[in-house]
C-alpha cells in the first residue's frame, strides 16, 4: 500500500515538474530563444545589423539609409546634447557627475535595476533625476532636450554591446517578467501587441512602412523619424506605438514602460549600441 | 367613396397613429443620456483600472458630452452606448489577455 502511494506521488511530481519549470522565469533562456528566433527567421541579416531596424530587412531601404548616414538627420541633436551635457547646472555640477565614467559610453548599461528603490531606472529617468537632484526642472520625456541628451549619450556609446543586468533580486525578475508580459499582451481596439508587429511581422509592410524586428530595437534609441519630422525618445516611441493600436498610452516612464524597456534591452544583450538612429 | 379610397384613408390614419405613439418612445431624453453616460463612464473606469483604455472609447465619450451640451440627446445617448460597448470590449480584452499573452511568447 505504502509503496503504491509513493509510486503515485513520484508519478505526479514527474508530471508536474516540467510544467512548473516552463512557468519559472528564466531570462537567460528567454534571451537565447528570442535571438535565435530572429536569426533563423532572417538568415541573410548579419547579427549586428538587427540594430538598424527596418533597414536590416530591405536591401533598397538599406542603401537609402547608407546615403542618409552621410548627413544624418540626428546630427543636430547630438551637437545640442553634447553642449547641454557639458554646460554646468546653476550649482556648478554637470550631468557627468550623476553617472559612472562621467556619463561617457554608458548607454549600454541602461535601463538598470536599482536595488534600493526596487525599480527599473531608464536613462531618461536617470537624466531627469540628475536634473532634479541639482535643483533643475525636469524635461519632457518625449523629445527636444531629452532626445538631444540621450542622443549624445548614445553616440558616445556606439559599438558598445548592450549589457543589461538582472540582479539576484526577486523584484528585478518581476520587473523583467512584467516587461515581457507587456510586450506580448494585446491591447487597443486593433487588438495588437508589440509582438504582433515586431515579432510576427518584421520586414512586412504596414501601409508604407517596413516593420522593424524587436531584436535590437532599443539599441538605436533615440531616433529621428521622418514621420515626426524630428527626434523622439524611447518614451515617445512607446506612446505612439500604443496610440497606433488605438490604446490610450500610459504616462511616460510609468512602471509598465520602464519594465518593457528593461525586457527589450535585456533580450538584445550582446548587440551593439547604434543610437541615435534615423527611421522613415 | 370607393372601397379602395376608404382602405387607403384607414391605412394613412393607422400610420399617423403608430408614429404618434412611437415618436416619444424613440426620442432619447436627457435622463436616457445620463443613464447611458453613467454606464459608459463606469465601464471606462474599470478599463482604466486594468490599464487598458481605448482611444475610441474616449472619442465616443467626448462625442456624447458634446452632443448632450448641444441638446441632441439622441446622438448623445447613441454615442454613450457606443462608448460603453467599446469599454466593455477593452475590459474583455484585458481580462482574457491575462493568460493568453503566453501563447505568443517566443520560447
Amino acid at each position: 500500500m505504502r509503496t503504491a502511494f509513493s509510486l503515485a506521488s513520484i508519478c505526479v511530481l514527474a508530471w508536474l515538474a516540467p510544467a512548473l519549470a516552463a512557468d519559472k522565469p528564466d531570462p537567460v533562456a528567454d534571451q537565447k530563444a528570442f535571438q535565435n528566433f530572429f536569426i533563423k527567421k532572417f538568415p541573410k541579416v548579419k547579427y549586428e545589423d538587427f540594430v538598424n531596424g527596418p533597414y536590416s530587412m530591405d536591401e533598397g531601404l538599406h542603401r537609402q539609409w547608407e546615403e542618409k548616414e552621410q548627413f544624418p538627420p540626428y546630427e543636430f541633436a547630438v551637437e545640442t546634447g553634447k553642449e547641454m551635457f557639458a554646460t554646468p547646472f546653476k550649482n556648478g555640477k554637470t550631468y557627468g557627475d550623476c553617472f559612472a565614467n562621467k556619463g561617457i559610453g554608458v548607454r549600454q548599461n541602461y535601463p538598470t535595476f536599482d536595488e534600493k528603490e526596487g525599480k527599473v531606472i531608464t536613462l531618461e529617468l536617470a537624466l531627469n533625476r540628475c536634473r532634479e537632484a541639482n535643483g533643475e526642472a525636469p524635461y519632457s520625456y518625449l523629445k527636444d532636450e531629452m532626445a538631444s541628451l540621450t542622443a549624445y549619450m548614445a553616440f558616445t556609446s556606439r559599438g558598445q554591446k548592450m549589457d543589461i543586468r538582472i540582479p539576484s533580486d526577486p523584484r528585478a525578475l518581476e520587473a523583467y517578467e512584467n516587461g515581457k508580459r507587456y510586450f506580448y499582451t494585446r491591447r487597443g481596439q486593433l487588438n495588437f501587441s508589440c509582438a504582433t508587429c515586431h515579432v510576427q511581422s518584421p520586414g512586412e509592410h504596414i501601409r508604407a512602412e517596413i516593420l522593424a524586428p524587436a531584436l535590437g530595437i532599443m539599441n538605436a534609441m533615440p531616433i529621428y523619424r521622418s514621420e515626426w519630422s524630428g527626434m523622439g525618445t524611447t518614451s515617445r516611441r512607446f506612446l505612439t506605438c500604443n496610440s497606433q493600436t488605438r490604446a490610450v498610452p500610459l504616462e511616460p516612464q510609468s512602471d509598465e514602460y520602464r519594465d518593457l524597456e528593461y525586457y527589450l534591452s535585456y533580450v538584445a544583450n550582446g548587440l551593439p549600441i547604434s543610437g541615435p538612429g534615423a527611421r522613415p | 367613396m370607393s372601397a379602395t379610397m376608404s382602405v387607403t384613408r384607414n391605412i394613412a390614419l393607422a400610420v399617423v397613429l403608430v408614429l404618434a405613439i412611437a415618436m416619444p418612445a424613440l426620442a432619447a431624453s436627457e435622463a436616457d443620456f445620463k443613464a447611458a453616460f453613467a454606464a459608459a463612464e463606469a465601464a471606462e473606469k474599470q478599463a482604466d483600472q486594468l490599464r487598458n483604455k481605448w482611444t475610441t472609447t474616449e472619442t465616443q465619450l467626448a462625442a456624447a458630452k458634446k452632443a448632450a451640451a448641444a441638446g441632441d440627446f439622441d446622438a448623445a445617448t447613441a454615442a454613450a452606448k457606443e462608448a460603453e460597448a467599446l469599454a466593455q470590449a477593452s475590459i474583455f480584452q484585458a481580462t482574457s489577455e491575462k493568460e493568453r499573452w503566453k501563447d505568443m511568447e517566443i520560447r
